[in-house]
C-alpha cells in the first residue's frame, strides 16, 4: 500500500468514522462502501472537505452482483468426463432464453450497487464510492445529482440498464434503450440474445415485435482456475 | 400581431451536423434555444454486456468500435485494466509503440474533429485537408495491424506484433497510372518508422495551413468565439475532461498528472484555454496536434535504437510465436489453452483511465476470477460532454447548437456503447 492511499484511508476514517461501512484498498485504489442513508452526507463531505476536494464525479455505473462467481464449467471433474459433460447445465446469462429465471448467488441487499468514481483535480486523487441498494426487488439509492451535476446521465443509464432507482433524481428516464423497451438489459438475468426481435410486417404494414428466435449459445464457457498458475505471485506483488 | 409561442424542433437522428445518430428535441423561442434534450442510444450495441460473455482478448476488437475515430486509445484503456489486475510487466519497446500509436490516434481524432467541425460551421476546405493527412496515418495503422480503422493491435502484455520493416506499396492499376503510383510510393520506400518520420516532418506545415484557413478567419471567429462558454467550476460539475476541461482553463492532463506507459519521459506541453468557449477549445486541440507530433518524433527516435520484444514472453497471457508452437510442446499447449479458454484474472475491481483524445477514457473492470470479465464499464468522455449540451446551448441560436456539437467532439460509438 503506497503512502498516499494510506493517508487517504486514515483521513476518510477520521472524517466520517462510523458513516462508512468499509474502506478497502486494492491495486492502489481506495474503495469506500457506504450505506444508502449516509450517501449524500459522505458525498457532500468528500466534495467540500479540504482534505478530499473531489470536484468531479468521473463515472457512475450500476453493477449486478447476483451471479458473482458462477461458472459454466467445473474444471475439477472435466478431465474424467470430457469437455461437454463438464459443462454446467444450469442457465447463465449467455444461455438464458425468454422467460428463464436465474437464482441470485448473493444475499439480499448485496445484489445491486451503484459505483461512483470521483476525482480530485486539486489534490490529484481518485476514489471509488460504492453504495448497495437494500432491496433486490425494488433497488433504490439516493441520487448524487445534487452533489455532482454529471451524475445526471450516469444515473439515468444505471436506471435504464439495471433498474436501479435513484431517489430525488430530477429526470429519471431511460437513456440508451429503445423507446418503449421492456426490462433492464444489463441485469444478469436478462438474456444476452434479448427477449424480442423486430421486423417489418408487410401484411400489417408496420414494424412488429416478436419473441426472439435466435438460439442462445456459449462458445467459450465461463471457467475459474483455482490452481494459481496465472501469475499468482506477481498479482500478489501488484496488490501490495 | 399574431401571438408568438415556443415551439419544439426535432433535430436528427439523421442530420449531417449531428455527428452520427443524435436526436435532439429542441424547445425554441423564436430562434433561441430554451431547452435541448438529447435522445441517445440509437447506436447502443451492448458492448459491455457482450464483453461479459467473451474471454478477455476477444473484447479488444469491440473496443475499437467504441470511439471509432480513435481506435487504439480505446484498446489501450481496456488492456491497461487487464494488465493492472494481472500485474504483468510489459516490454519497454511495447510501451513506446503504444505511446506512439496513442499520439497518432490523437492526431487522427483531432483531424476528424477539425474537418467535421469546420464543415458544419461552413468551411468545406478543412474537411478535404484533414482527410488528406488522415490517409497517411491510416496507412500507418494498416501497415502495423492490417486494418485501416479497427486495428485490434494492443494486447494485454504488449502489442500484437512489431513495427514492419517495409511499408505497403501502391500498385499500378486501371485507375492509377505508373507515374501516380510512383509518386505515392516515394516516401514509402523505407520502414514504417521512416514513413512516420517523414509524416512528422511534414505535419507542422499542414497544421500551419489549417491555422491560416481558420485561426484568424472572421467567419470562423464569429461562429465560435463566445459560443458555449463554460467556467472551470461548471466544467468540473458537468464531468468535463480532456480538451473540453483544458479549454475552460484547467491545467489537467492525465499524461502529465497520472502518467502511464512512458509519458513521464516525454517532452511535451499542455495547452490550456482561458475563456472556455468554442474558439479556445479549437486552439487547444490544434496545439495538441503539434504536441502529439513532438511525442511521435521522440518515440520514433527511441524505437530506432532499441529493438526488442513487443509482447511479453509470459505465454500464460500472450500467445507464443508460430515457430515456438511448431517446435515446442509447451508452446502448443499454451496456444491451445489461450485460444480455447483464454486466461483468468484474479478477482478484484480496478479502474484505469487514459488521456483519450476526447477526454478521460476509463475502464472499470470487475473480475470474479473467471476467464471472462464479470462487468466492464466503459467511461466514455463524450457521454459526459453531451449531457452538458442543454446547459451549453441554452440562450444560443439554433445554428450555434451545431457549433457546440462540433466543439464537443461527439462520436456516438462511445456514447451509446
Amino acid at each position: 500500500m503506497s503512502n498516499y492511499t494510506q493517508q487517504m484511508v486514515d483521513a476518510l476514517r477520521a472524517a466520517f468514522a462510523d458513516k462508512l461501512d468499509a474502506v478497502t484498498v486494492a491495486y492502489n485504489e481506495v474503495n469506500v462502501d457506504v450505506a444508502a442513508e449516509n450517501l449524500i452526507e459522505v458525498a457532500t463531505g468528500l466534495r467540500d472537505d479540504e482534505a478530499f476536494r473531489f470536484e468531479q464525479l468521473v463515472d457512475l455505473s450500476g453493477v449486478d452482483y447476483s451471479q458473482y462467481g458462477r461458472v459454466e464449467w467445473q474444471t475439477e471433474d472435466a478431465s474424467r468426463a470430457g469437455f461437454s459433460r463438464g459443462v454446467e447445465e444450469s442457465a447463465t446469462t449467455g444461455r438464458l432464453q425468454f422467460g428463464d429465471e436465474l437464482e441470485s448467488l448473493v444475499t439480499q441487499g448485496r445484489r445491486f450497487a451503484s459505483v461512483a468514481h470521483l476525482i480530485s483535480y486539486s489534490l490529484n486523487r481518485r476514489l471509488r464510492l460504492r453504495v448497495f441498494a437494500a432491496d433486490d426487488d425494488f433497488p433504490v439509492v439516493p441520487s448524487l445529482t445534487g452533489v455532482w451535476a454529471s451524475a445526471d446521465w450516469y444515473e439515468r443509464e444505471a436506471f435504464d440498464l439495471f433498474g436501479i432507482l435513484f431517489s430525488d433524481h430530477p429526470d429519471l428516464r431511460r437513456i440508451l434503450t429503445d423507446y418503449g423497451f421492456v426490462g433492464h438489459p444489463f441485469r444478469k438475468d436478462f438474456p444476452l440474445v434479448g427477449n424480442v426481435e423486430m421486423r417489418y410486417d408487410p401484411e400489417r404494414g408496420r414494424v412488429v415485435y416478436e419473441p426472439v428466435t435466435i438460439e442462445p449459445r456459449v462458445l467459450v464457457p465461463r471457467v475459474r482456475r483455482e490452481d494459481h498458475r496465472y501469475l499468482a505471485d506477481e498479482a500478489d506483488e501488484a496488490q501490495d | 400581431m399574431p401571438e408568438i409561442k415556443n415551439y419544439t424542433l426535432n433535430f436528427g437522428p439523421q442530420h449531417p451536423a449531428a455527428h452520427g445518430v443524435l436526436r435532439l428535441v429542441l424547445e425554441m423561442d423564436g430562434e433561441v434555444i430554451e431547452r435541448a434534450d438529447p435522445h441517445i442510444g440509437l447506436l447502443h450495441r451492448g458492448t459491455e454486456k457482450l464483453a461479459e460473455t467473451k474471454p478477455y482478448n476477444q473484447t479488444i476488437g469491440y473496443m475499437d468500435r467504441l470511439d471509432y475515430v480513435s481506435m487504439m486509445c480505446n484498446e489501450h484503456g481496456y488492456v491497461l485494466a487487464i494488465e493492472k489486475l494481472l500485474g504483468v510487466e510489459i516490454p519497454e519497446r511495447a510501451r513506446y509503440i503504444r505511446v506512439m500509436f496513442d499520439e497518432i490516434t490523437r492526431i487522427l481524432n483531432h483531424l476528424m474533429w477539425l474537418g467535421t467541425h469546420a464543415l458544419d460551421v461552413g468551411a468545406m476546405t478543412m474537411f478535404l485537408y484533414a482527410f488528406r493527412e488522415r490517409e497517411d496515418l491510416l496507412d500507418i495503422y494498416e501497415a502495423v495491424s492490417g486494418a485501416r480503422m479497427h486495428a485490434n493491435y494492443y494486447r494485454p502484455g504488449g502489442v500484437a506484433r512489431d513495427l514492419p520493416e517495409a511499408m505497403p506499396q501502391y500498385l499500378e492499376s486501371r485507375w492509377r497510372s505508373k507515374k501516380e503510383a510512383d509518386r505515392l510510393n516515394q516516401n514509402r520506400q523505407g520502414s514504417l518508422l521512416d514513413f512516420a518520420e517523414d509524416f512528422v516532418r511534414r505535419f507542422p506545415g499542414y497544421v500551419d495551413e489549417y491555422e491560416t484557413l481558420l485561426t484568424d478567419n472572421r467567419i470562423w471567429k464569429q461562429r465560435t468565439v463566445d459560443i458555449g462558454v463554460v467556467s472551470p467550476e461548471r466544467a468540473y460539475q458537468l464531468g468535463f475532461t480532456g480538451p473540453m476541461l483544458r479549454g475552460s482553463g484547467v491545467e489537467w492532463d492525465l499524461r502529465k498528472k497520472q502518467p502511464y506507459e512512458v509519458y513521464e519521459r516525454m517532452d511535451f506541453d499542455i495547452p490550456v484555454g482561458t475563456n472556455g468557449d468554442c474558439y479556445d477549445r479549437y486552439l487547444v486541440r490544434i496545439e495538441e496536434m503539434r504536441q502529439s507530433n513532438r511525442i511521435i518524433k521522440q518515440c520514433i527516435d527511441w524505437l530506432r535504437g532499441n529493438p526488442g520484444l513487443v509482447l511479453t514472453d509470459n505465454h500464460k497471457i500472450a500467445a507464443p510465436r508460430r515457430e515456438e508452437i511448431k517446435a515446442d510442446m509447451e508452446g502448443l499447449i499454451h496456444h491451445f489453452k489461450l485460444f480455447t479458454e483464454g486466461y483468468t484474472l484474479p478477482p478484484g475491481e480496478v479502474y484505469t483511465a487514459i488521456e483519450h483524445p476526447k477526454g478521460e477514457f476509463g475502464v472499470y473492470l470487475i473480475s470474479d476470477g473467471a476467464n471472462k470479465p464479470y462487468r466492464v464499464k466503459v467511461r466514455a468522455p463524450g457521454f459526459a460532454h453531451l449531457s452538458s449540451l442543454n446547459e451549453m446551448a441554452q440562450g444560443h441560436m439554433l445554428a450555434d447548437v451545431v457549433a457546440i456539437i462540433g466543439t464537443q467532439d461527439i462520436v456516438f460509438g462511445e456514447i451509446d456503447r
